[in-house]
């Protein structure tokens, strides 16, 4: 191999750790987003307008098995990132259905919960408590349903590509935010659905 | 010609300032927070706690939770190469408690001052 090759090849090595490191920082901006929404939900938690609370509207078995659907996610995730280093394409594929799935599970329990709750006549129009509780879950939500919809379009892009450096580069950055918004959701129930129902 | 093979091999991890990507890691990971997840949601249906300390409770149960995510999950280290990831990291950190801790305190002092 000759110099020049290395030197090529050290560079791409360089380009991409820039690129994630970027992908990083977004994330890191992304956190700021969430914490603002977090401190706005905790300001305005008690002001139900005399209507019902978070704890009178929400379940937590339901809670339960969201929480359990996008762990499982974050894990099978893990498992299509070995199976993409051990160069098993099909193996990837699978992986990535299995983690679609669980995410998709998790979306749509929480439209169904939002449904709900706005046949009954509690939407973020009711109280600022209500207000506050959409905005931080929806944007959650909202985020996980991107996520996915990035997930569909790599599963389309491995099938025409196949194993290549970009989409191991892709796949990476997919698999922070993934893991990012799993860790998201952990303050998510502990302080909206559990330290709301106390 | 093994190291030739390496320099190509497109499937091969590329770490980016994390630890490296294992099963053991991840199913750790997994079966970590499956009990921290019950542990909270169980403390909270069986309230045998004091309200107080099932607040501590929680925020104890969910950092720690945390904490695995990203050592597990993430990969973060504290590693020369890994240090660019953790410093924004630490440094976001800071930033959330500033402004949920600010904003909390703030407006618990309006609250108070206008009853």
């Amino acid at each position: 191999m000759t110099t020049q090759a290395l030197d090529h090849h050290d560079h791409h090595h360089d380009a991409d750790s820039m690129d994630i490191f970027g992908f990083w920082i977004y994330i890191m901006s992304d956190c700021i987003l969430f914490a603002t929404i977090f401190a706005v939900y905790a300001v305005l938690y008690t002001n139900t307008y005399g209507g019902p609370g978070i704890k009178e509207l929400t379940s937590l078995p339901y809670v339960l098995g969201e929480t359990m659907a996008l762990l499982a996610s974050s894990f099978t995730y893990g498992m299509a990132m070995l199976s993409l280093y051990k160069n098993k394409k099909s193996q990837v594929m699978m992986w990535l259905m299995i983690t679609f799935l669980f995410g998709a599970t998790f979306v749509y329990m929480e439209v169904n919960e939002f449904i709900h709750m706005y046949l009954e006549d509690h939407s973020w129009q009711s109280s600022a408590a209500l207000s506050a509780f959409f905005t931080l879950v929806g944007t959650h939500g909202a985020h996980v349903s991107m996520g996915l919809l990035w997930m569909a379009v790599m599963m389309i892009q491995l099938m025409k590509f196949g194993i290549t450096p970009a989409m191991n580069r892709r796949l990476t950055y997919l698999g922070l935010f993934w893991a990012f918004l799993d860790i998201v959701w952990i303050f998510v129930y502990t302080v909206v659905y559990l330290m709301g129902t106390i | 010609m093994a190291n030739h093979h390496d320099h190509h091999d497109h499937a091969a991890e590329k770490q980016y300032g994390t630890s490296p990507k294992t099963l053991k890691a991840y199913v750790a990971g997994l079966i970590l927070c499956v009990i921290l997840t019950l542990a909270s949601f169980h403390i909270v249906e069986h309230r045998t706690l004091s309200n107080l300390e099932l607040f501590v409770a929680l925020a104890a149960l969910a950092i720690v939770q945390f904490v695995v995510q990203v050592v597990c999950f993430l990969r973060l280290n504290a590693s020369a190469e890994g240090r660019w990831n953790l410093m924004p990291f630490l440094f976001s950190i800071v930033v959330i408690a500033i402004l949920v801790g600010g904003s909390l305190w703030i407006m618990y002092n309006l609250n108070y001052n206008m009853v």
